[in-house]
């Protein structure tokens, strides 16, 4: 059979360690001076792209692409620093692209660069849509697995342990396909200092999204950002007296 | 003095290490000066074989701290997502 082409597409988030704070206007979260990070669900998808190519699977080539501000460009070496070959960054400053949007970005490149796997995170830590992966599969026909814990390959054939609602779903397909990962699939490396530097000089394209016919419009409006409540703090109870006339004062009783 | 390519080594660790620090829990001001003084501690070594023994014990606290970054992802993860 023909190698595998992958695509793994990676977004830019505030890293998973730090508490986003929401602007004064409530109307998103500060990203100004905020650290950021790759999405730590891509990264379970590299992972596993590199992990089918070290288990000696046909893979062609890992394609990690990214849409976004210039400042993408570090994410994606990061995914080349893990072991993608090369490296796709659309860039886009102003808009904030939507899952749709970005679905149809990527059938494009998918098309383009003849892809016949891809594996995406199953959803960003960011926005939590987790959706571009089905809607992706949807326009492009193909099949999909969505949080998988398990892939294996034989042939043509894919196999995939879905992690579901208290147990797993076993799910079979012919490729090409869609991936989408979950937190238990594999441990993703650390990019290390040597190999950020060797990424530094595998190859980096950059496009705009005027070449894939520009419009790629909002169709959702953020009308409101809110922090969640403060947990208020608990009452200390002098006695089981005390305790009883409490629970009867909250109805419990 | 220690053979070159020795040298080179250990400066290699210490460079990977100081860059895995950049993201430590408590902060690279925690880590820096901590490493500095592990090196330190055995800038004197002269014997091949301890030298090689030194590097050896970095790459292992490498690996673990590696492994430290891993898991406290994954469990603040669990814990948002599972």
């Amino acid at each position: 059979m023909s190698g595998l082409r992958i695509l793994v597409p990676v977004k830019r988030v505030i890293d998973y360690a730090v508490k986003p704070r929401v602007n004064k206007a409530q109307t998103a979260v500060e990203t100004q001076g905020v650290k950021h990070s790759m999405n730590p669900f891509d990264e379970l998808s590299i992972e596993e792209a590199v992990r089918l190519r070290e288990r000696k699977h046909p893979v062609e080539d890992i394609l990690a692409f990214s849409a976004g501000p210039a400042k993408s460009q570090d994410i994606l070496r990061t995914a080349m620093a893990m072991g993608a070959d090369r490296a796709l960054h659309v860039v886009e400053e102003k808009t904030d692209l939507e899952p749709l949007g970005v679905a149809k970005l990527l059938k494009q490149v998918v098309e383009q660069e003849k892809r016949n796997l891809v594996i995406l995170g199953k959803q960003s830590i960011d926005d939590d849509a987790a959706q571009t992966g089905q809607m992706l599969a949807g326009l492009l026909g193909w099949s999909q697995a969505t949080q998988a814990s398990k892939v294996e390959l034989e042939g043509e054939m894919v196999t995939v342990t879905k992690e579901v609602d208290g147990g797993v779903e076993t799910v079979r397909a012919k490729l090409p396909m869609v991936i989408t990962t979950d937190l238990r699939l594999n441990e993703p490396r650390y990019a290390s200092l040597p190999n950020i530097m060797k990424a530094k000089k595998k190859p980096l394209e950059k496009k705009t999204l005027a070449d894939y016919g520009g419009e790629l419009g909002k169709r959702l409006k953020t009308l409101k950002v809110m922090e969640p409540p403060a947990r208020q703090g608990g009452g200390k109870v002098e006695d089981v007296d005390g305790l009883i006339g409490k629970l009867k004062e909250l109805g419990a009783l | 003095m220690a053979s070159a390519p020795l040298r080179m080594e250990v400066i290699r660790i210490y460079r990977e290490l100081l860059y895995l620090g950049r993201e430590y829990p408590l902060g690279y001001d925690y880590f820096r000066p901590r490493l500095h003084k592990a090196f330190m501690a055995k800038a004197s070594l002269q014997d091949e074989e301890q030298i090689r023994k030194g590097i050896e014990q970095a790459e292992y606290v490498k690996k673990e701290v590696e492994a430290l970054y891993y898991l406290k992802k994954y469990r603040t993860l669990r814990k948002a997502y599972a």
